[in-house]
C-alpha cells in the first residue's frame, strides 16, 4: 500500500486548473521535459516490456517462444490467482469502508470545532502515516504475538486464551487492522482539507434556517467533499489490490497462515523471484493492473454520475 | 488559508466533552502502537518476554539498546541509515524538483502535447505500482542497474501525485499577470521561475517534498526486488532482515534491536512532520484536494 496518494485521476477535464491563456509555445517543454523523460523510462517502458513478456513463454526444452495469449488463458484458469484475487476483494469490501468511515467521522469531528485540542487530534491521528509499512507491520505483528505481545499479556493476566490474530482464519482481519491504522489518518486529512474549502457562507445560511449539525453535515458537508470521498475510495481500492508489504512481512511471524499466493502481488512476486517464471509473472501483473483499472473506473463512473 | 472561517465560527461553537472523548478513542488507537514501541525499545531481549507489554521493565535498557543497534554487526544499521538518506536526498529531492518544474509548466504554459501529458500521467496513477515492479526489475537487470543505488533512486524520481499537487498549487499561487509583468520586463523564463515563482510555490514544494520523502524513506517493495547486497539496503529492508534472522537456522534472535531500530527509523519522519506542520497542512489544503 504505497501508492495511496491523493487526488489525481478523477474528473479529468473538470478539476484541471485552467491554464493561463497565452501563446502556444514549446517553452513549457523545457520545464515538463525532465519529468516526462524519466516517466517514459520508469513507467511507459516497463509497461511495454511487461506486455512484450506476457506473450512469450520459456520452456525447459525449446527455450523461449511466442505463445500469443496462452499466458492470459492460463491466468484465467489459475486457482491460485483467483484465490488471491478473491482474498483482496474481500479485504477491500470490508477494510476500505471501515477505514473511510472512521476517517470521515474524525474529519467531521475535528471540523465541527467542538473538540478540545483539535490541532493535537489532527496531527496525532495522522502520525501513523509517517510510519513505514515495515515498522507498522513489525509492531503490530509483535503485539499480535502470543509470546511477548499484548495478546500474550492479556492471556496471561486473565488466564484466558484469545483467538490468535495470526491464525489462518484471522490473519486477513489482522492485516486489515494494520492497514487501517496506517491510513486512517491520511484519509482523514484528505477529508478534513476538503472540508476546509467549503464556503462559510453556506454554514451561516444554514444556521439562519435553524438547521441542525446533522442536517448541515448531510446537506452541505458531505456533498461538498464528494470529490475527496471519491478520490480516497479509488486510491484505497488501488491500494487494496496492490496489497503486498503487510502480508509479506507478516509471513515470517505467521508462516502457516500466509501463503506465497496470499495476494495477487505476492503471487506475481514469488512467481518471478522464487519460480523464475518471468513471463507468467508479467501476465499476472498485467491482468491485475487491468482488473484494478476496471474497478477504479467503475467506481469513478458511479461516483461522478451521482454528482449530476 | 482558512482564517476567516475560523475566527467567524470560533465565537459560536461550544466545545463538546462527549465528542472529544469519542474522538479520543481513535487517538488512543493511533498512538498505542507507538507507545508500545517506545516502551519496548527500553527492554532487553529477555525483558521483552518477561514483562507486561505496555509498561516498563525494571531494567531500563534504552541507551544500551540504541548503542547495540548502532554497533551490531559492525554498525550495519548506520550504513542502512546512510543508504536511506542517500535514497531520500536523491530520490525524493529529485522527485520534488521534477514535479515542481512539471507542475509549473502544466499550470502556466500552453504547449503542444499538453493534453497528452495530462492523459498519460493520470492514466499512470491507476496502474498499480507493483504491477510495474517485475518488468522494471527485468529491464533494469538487462541494463545492469539492479543491485546498485540507481535501481532504487531512478523509479523514486517520478511522483504523479507530486506533479498533480504542484500543478493545482501553481495554478492558484502564481497570478498570470505576475508572469506577464516579468516577461514584459524582459526577465528570462528560468530567472522568472527561480526568482519570482519559487518563493510563491514554497508551501507546495514543502508538501511534495515531505510526501515523496515519506514514500522513499518507507519504500520496501522496490528495494526488496532490486537489491540483493545488504550493504545497499535501506533501513526498512534491514529491519526486516533482522527480524527474519530469528527464524533462520542458527540465527540469533535480536527482537530488542528490531524494536529499537524501528523506533530510530520513524523518529526523523515524525519530527519532520511535526516541525513542518504549518507548511504541509496549508500546502494540502490549498492545492491537493480542492475540487
Amino acid at each position: 500500500m504505497t501508492v495511496l496518494a491523493p487526488p489525481t485521476i478523477t474528473r479529468t477535464g473538470q478539476t484541471a486548473p485552467r491554464p493561463a491563456r497565452r501563446r502556444r509555445s514549446w517553452t513549457g517543454w523545457a520545464f515538463v521535459g525532465p519529468f516526462m523523460t524519466v516517466f517514459a523510462f520508469v513507467f511507459v517502458a516497463p509497461i511495454a516490456y511487461a506486455i512484450y513478456l506476457s506473450v512469450f513463454r520459456t520452456r525447459l526444452i525449446g527455450g523461449t517462444s511466442f505463445v500469443g495469449l496462452e499466458n492470459y488463458q492460463q491466468v484465467f484458469t489459475d486457482p491460485q490467482f483467483w484465490s488471491a484475487t478473491w482474498r483482496v476483494t474481500l479485504f477491500l469490501l470490508v477494510q476500505v469502508p471501515i477505514m473511510l468511515i472512521l476517517a470521515l467521522l474524525i474529519a467531521l469531528a475535528i471540523d465541527s470545532g467542538r473538540l478540545y485540542g483539535k490541532a493535537f487530534f489532527r496531527v496525532a491521528v495522522f502520525m501513523p502515516y509517517a510510519v513505514p509499512a515495515v515498522v507498522a507491520t513489525l509492531m503490530w505483528g509483535f503485539m499480535y504475538g502470543s509470546r511477548f505481545g499484548l495478546v500474550g499479556n492479556i492471556n496471561d493476566t486473565f488466564g484466558i486464551s484469545l483467538p490468535d490474530p495470526l491464525s489462518p482464519d484471522l490473519v486477513l482481519a489482522s492485516i486489515g487492522n494494520i492497514v487501517t491504522w496506517e491510513f486512517v489518518g491520511y484519509n482523514m486529512l484528505i477529508f478534513y482539507s476538503a472540508l476546509q474549502v467549503v464556503p462559510k457562507s453556506l454554514y451561516e445560511a444554514a444556521e439562519l434556517d435553524g438547521a441542525s449539525q446533522f442536517q448541515v453535515i448531510r446537506a452541505i458537508k458531505l456533498p461538498a467533499i464528494r470529490g475527496a470521498l471519491l478520490i480516497a475510495t479509488i486510491f484505497s481500492i488501488i491500494g487494496s489490490f496492490q496489497l503486498f508489504n503487510e502480508p509479506s512481512i507478516l509471513q515470517s511471524l505467521a508462516p502457516n497462515a500466509i501463503t506465497t499466493y496470499f495476494t495477487p502481488n505476492m503471487y506475481a512476486y514469488s512467481l518471478s523471484f522464487s519460480g523464475q517464471q518471468y513471463n507468467y509473472s508479467a501476465t499476472v501483473a498485467i491482468v491485475m493492473g487491468i482488473l484494478t483499472m476496471i474497478v477504479a473506473y467503475a467506481v469513478q463512473l458511479r461516483g461522478t454520475r451521482k454528482d449530476r | 488559508m482558512t482564517s476567516p472561517r475560523r475566527s467567524l465560527r470560533a465565537k459560536q461553537t461550544r466545545r463538546s466533552p462527549l465528542l472529544t472523548a469519542l474522538t479520543a478513542l481513535m487517538l488512543i488507537y493511533s498512538l498505542v502502537p507507538l507507545v508500545w514501541l517506545v516502551i519496548n525499545a527500553s527492554k532487553t531481549q529477555e525483558g521483552l518476554f518477561t514483562s507486561f507489554g505496555l509498561w516498563f521493565d525494571g531494567d531500563f535498557a534504552l541507551l544500551r539498546n540504541i548503542h547495540d543497534t548502532l554497533t551490531y554487526d559492525n554498525g550495519v544499521f548506520v550504513r542502512w541509515l546512510l543508504n536511506t538518506l542517500l535514497y531520500v536526498v536523491l530520490g525524493a529531492g529529485g522527485a520534488t524538483a521534477l514535479a515542481t518544474l512539471g507542475g509549473y509548466a502544466l499550470a502556466k504554459f500552453d504547449f503542444p502535447g499538453k493534453r497528452g501529458v495530462f492523459a498519460v500521467v493520470i492514466g499512470a496513477v491507476a496502474v498499480p505500482g507493483t504491477a510495474l515492479a517485475v518488468p522494471t526489475f527485468l529491464m533494469f537487470s538487462k541494463l545492469g542497474l539492479t543491485n546498485t543505488p540507481w535501481a532504487v533512486i531512478i523509479p523514486s524520481l517520478i511522483s504523479p501525485f507530486g506533479l498533480y499537487l504542484m500543478w493545482t498549487f501553481a495554478a492558484s499561487a502564481i497570478p498570470g499577470e505576475l508572469l506577464e509583468a516579468a516577461r514584459v520586463d524582459g526577465a528570462g523564463e528560468l530567472r522568472t521561475f527561480v526568482r519570482i515563482c519559487m518563493p510563491l510555490l514554497a508551501p507546495g514544494i514543502v508538501t511534495v517534498a515531505l510526501f515523496t520523502m515519506v514514500a522513499t524513506w518507507n519504500n520496501y517493495f522496490l528495494p526488496l526486488i532490486m537489491l540483493k547486497d545488504p550493504d545497499w539496503y535501506p533501513l526498512t529492508l534491514g529491519l526486516n532482515a533482522w527480524n527474519d534472522q530469528a527464524a533462520t537456522a542458527g540465527g540469533q534472535a535480536i527482537f530488542h534491536l528490531v524494536i529499537t531500530g524501528s523506533l530510530l527509523t520513524i523518529l526523523p519522519l515524525l519530527a519532520a512532520f511535526l516541525f513542518l506542520q504549518r507548511y504541509w497542512q496549508s500546502g494540502l489544503a490549498a492545492g491537493g484536494v480542492k475540487d
